[in-house]
């Protein structure tokens, strides 16, 4: 990352309706490439509602502009997005009965690299980022997050995360849930993805991941907005002292 | 059910009480309509025993008697017209169709699944054979030698004519319901296998190896005995459209597995979408015997099919694993019977349908469990995937269970593409198309998994074709 680099995504003057209710109300952001940034806010503060409605979800009606490598893709469907480099890891994975994680994935990787990959070198790919996430290869066979532990399903959310290389990635609460080997292993993915100058922003509760992950931003986000953004020593005040002394109000609308 | 007149005289000189002046013309096909006319001059053709020509016309009386179902979608077969159908065409005349008419969409699709040209025109109705001559021949010197029969039925019939004699229209007799009275009355073809004790036969068996137009007929009829210890497995249709101007199917398949014997007869049928199919399926499984039925419809414009098992021995299991899928404007009413007559049988029906536009699928199922068939185990598992808003999907679930020591599961779902799902697709850059493809894929795939790969792949292939709207 070097001072001069463009950012791989930014949002300007982003609001999120859902029906008449206003969740997100106004959200700036930049993210360099191969730049972490984590966003911390209480529980129905509107963070899923940002992630998923900047990758394009239909439900949620957005405005503002939406940026990815300096192009507008406010309005692109989320496939669009996709195949553009952009991902989101889901709080909560969808299972999709009947279809294997494998063959997903292969269809996944092909439209996202815009060609279809050999079937063993497909395969070759995979098992190798299994491994990396310590995985057991029989899960490539696995009807994708159907039946699979909460745990287990944030680990497949970060071998897509691996395989797609996608260069801007939202990472909504991929470390809830987690046992502590499990934590450092999805770690070691964010890792990996930030070293290939993949950009991250990623939605978390916790400290604890922060120990393993070291954003550069960390924002606080009440209400729909941000309210104050810093390094990671911000984190660690969250950790002790929470979010009151953060109230909007107290702040006086930062 | 008493006999008429008619069928009291049958074995007097048909032929001088009703004159026919010139047998041999005539006999090329029948005049449009029924009569014991017809089914005398059809068992006269094929030179048949005395008892089957008398069991034709037994069956004719009692379909003449037997009202229409009053149940399943009464509207649709009202409009049968049984005075406009030709009930039997040697297969030779079935070449005078041409090319040319064969509807577009029916081509197209041969087209994009890929069909050879020769196969094409047999499926299409324009040539009477089609055979693949060197599959088959191998396989038939290895049946040869097991003292495997595999057989069309007529030729089944003229050669091993006791074996036939004891168990045709045992498992469905004639009056079982109306088509199945239809069937007995004007059968032709159709596949007659007998495997003996002990016996495996390695490869599925597959009526595609020497199919004739007589055996895609619309009255096939089909017996399939499996002696005790043998294990067979029998693969009927394919994933073409079968083109076909004549607008009624309705076959007969009887299946009688002896003790410890174990039967699995799959179906992929993609009639088009004129054709009413209507056909009777039953099994009866002996002590420790195993039969499954594996059947999936894709086309035709009504299909009413119950694959039955009547769990007859101890220890007997029977399983059907369906799916039906009805695009704009077809119903597919389908399901399965499950008769538990012996203790410690076990059943499982797994249903599963697609509908889509203003497409229908019905379950339908009955399982029973007679008193004294303790230590019983059935599983009832019925999904339905609809897809837009027209379509539509209903289950008819009938339980009789006379017996407390048993052991019953039913489960019916209901969904449809959730947006949740295709969200998820969608941001791994799947198109719309494609997503809701990989769900439709994935909602059928416990069936998919049960079919030989090339079938497999066929039907994943056709699936596709039908989400895109792009068959007929
Ligand atoms: N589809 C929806 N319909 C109605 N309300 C919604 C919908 N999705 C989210 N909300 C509401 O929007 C608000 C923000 O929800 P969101 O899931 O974005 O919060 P969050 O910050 O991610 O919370 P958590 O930390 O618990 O995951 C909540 O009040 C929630 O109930
Ligand atoms: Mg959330």
């Amino acid at each position: 990352m070097n001072e001069n680099a463009r950012p791989v995504f930014s949002c300007n003057g982003v609001h999120v309706r859902i029906g008449e209710k206003e969740v997100v109300k106004g959200v700036d952001l930049a993210v360099l490439p191969g730049e972490v940034h984590a966003i911390m806010g209480p529980n129905g503060s509107g963070k899923s509602t940002l992630a998923n409605s900047l990758m394009g979800h239909p439900a949620y009606a957005l405005t503002g502009t939406v940026e990815l490598g300096g192009e507008d893709v406010t309005a692109l469907p989320p496939d669009e997005k996709a195949r553009r480099g952009m991902f989101l890891a889901f709080q909560y994975p969808v299972a999709v009965p009947g279809v294997t994680v494998a063959s997903f994935l292969r269809a996944a990787v092909s439209a996202v690299r815009g060609a279809d990959v050999p079937v063993r070198e497909f395969r070759k790919e995979l098992l190798a980022r299994m491994e990396d996430l310590e995985m057991d290869p029989g899960f490539a066979g696995r009807y994708l997050n159907d039946g699979f532990s909460g745990g287990e399903k944030k680990r497949v959310e970060i071998l897509q995360l691996l395989m797609l290389k996608p260069r801007f990635a939202l990472l909504d609460e991929t470390d809830s849930g987690l046992d502590i080997d499990a934590l450092k292993v999805v770690a070691k993915g964010i890792n990996a993805a930030a070293s290939n100058d993949t950009g991250m922003l990623l939605v978390t509760h916790y400290q604890r991941l922060l120990n393993y992950v070291h954003p550069h931003v960390v924002h606080v986000f009440m209400d729909g907005r941000i309210v104050r953004s810093g390094g990671p020593e911000l984190a660690l005040e969250l950790e002790e002292r929470g979010y009151d002394w953060l109230e909007p109000a107290a702040v006086g609308g930062v | 059910m008493a006999s008429t007149p008619t069928v009291a005289d049958i074995g007097s000189d048909y032929n001088r009480r009703y004159g026919f002046h010139d047998p041999e013309e005539y006999f090329m096909r029948t005049p449009k309509g029924l009569s014991h006319e017809v089914v005398e001059a059809i068992s006269l053709l094929k030179k048949e025993p005395e008892w089957m020509r008398v069991f034709r016309h037994k069956a004719l009386d009692i379909f003449l008697a037997k009202p229409m179902p009053t149940w399943g979608d009464t509207e649709r077969l009202s409009s049968i017209d049984f005075d406009d159908i030709t009930y039997y065409v040697r297969a030779t005349e079935k070449q005078e169709k041409s090319w040319e008419d064969v509807p577009e969409n029916v081509k197209r699709t041969f087209d994009r699944l890929g069909i050879p040209e020769a196969e094409r025109k047999f499926l299409a109705g324009v040539s009477a054979q089609y055979e693949s001559e060197v599959v088959y021949h191998s396989v038939k010197e290895e049946l040869t030698k097991q003292g495997v029969i595999f057989l069309d039925m007529d030729s089944g019939l003229r050669e091993h004519e006791e074996i036939v004699r004891r168990y045709f229209g045992t498992v469905i007799p004639s009056a079982d319901n109306k088509f199945a009275a239809l069937n007995s009355a004007v059968w032709s073809g159709g596949s007659f296998i007998y495997v003996p004790k002990n016996t495996e036969v390695a490869i599925p068996l597959q009526a595609y190896f020497r199919i004739n137009a007589e055996r895609m007929g619309q009255f096939e009829r089909t017996l399939i005995i499996a002696d005790e210890g043998a294990k067979v497995h029998y693969i009927e249709g394919c994933t073409a459209p079968v083109y076909s101007s004549s607008s009624l199917h309705s076959a007969v398949v009887e299946l009688i597995a002896m003790k410890g014997a174990r039967i699995r007869y799959t179906t992929i049928q993609n009639w088009s979408n004129n054709i009413f199919n209507l056909v009777t399926k039953r099994a009866v499984a002996n002590e420790d015997a195993v039969v499954e039925w594996v059947d999936g419809n894709i086309g035709s414009g009504l299909t009413m099919k119950y694959p039955a098992v009547i769990l007859k021995g101890e220890r007997a299991h029977g399983e059907v694993l369906s799916i039906a899928f009805a695009g704009p404007g077809q119903h597919q009413d389908a399901g399965a019977k499950m008769i538990h007559l012996a203790p410690h049988t076990t059943s499982k029906i797994t249903s599963k349908s697609i509908s889509k536009g203003t497409g229908r699928s019905s379950y339908r199922g009955l399982v029973k469990i007679r008193n004294g068939a303790h230590g019983c185990k059935t599983s009832v598992q019925c999904d339905a995937l609809l897809i837009g808003d027209a379509a539509r999907t209903d289950t008819y679930p009938t339980m009789e269970i006379d017996e407390d020591q048993v052991s019953v599961e039913h489960e019916a779902r209901v969904s449809k593409i959730g947006d949740e799902q295709l969200f998820y697709l969608r941001s791994r850059g799947l198109k719309d198309d494609q997503a809701r493809l990989m769900i439709v894929n994935g909602f059928i795939e416990p069936f998919v998994k049960e079919l030989p790969m090339e079938y497999a792949v066929e039907l994943n292939r056709l699936i596709e074709l039908e989400m895109e709207g792009s068959v007929g």
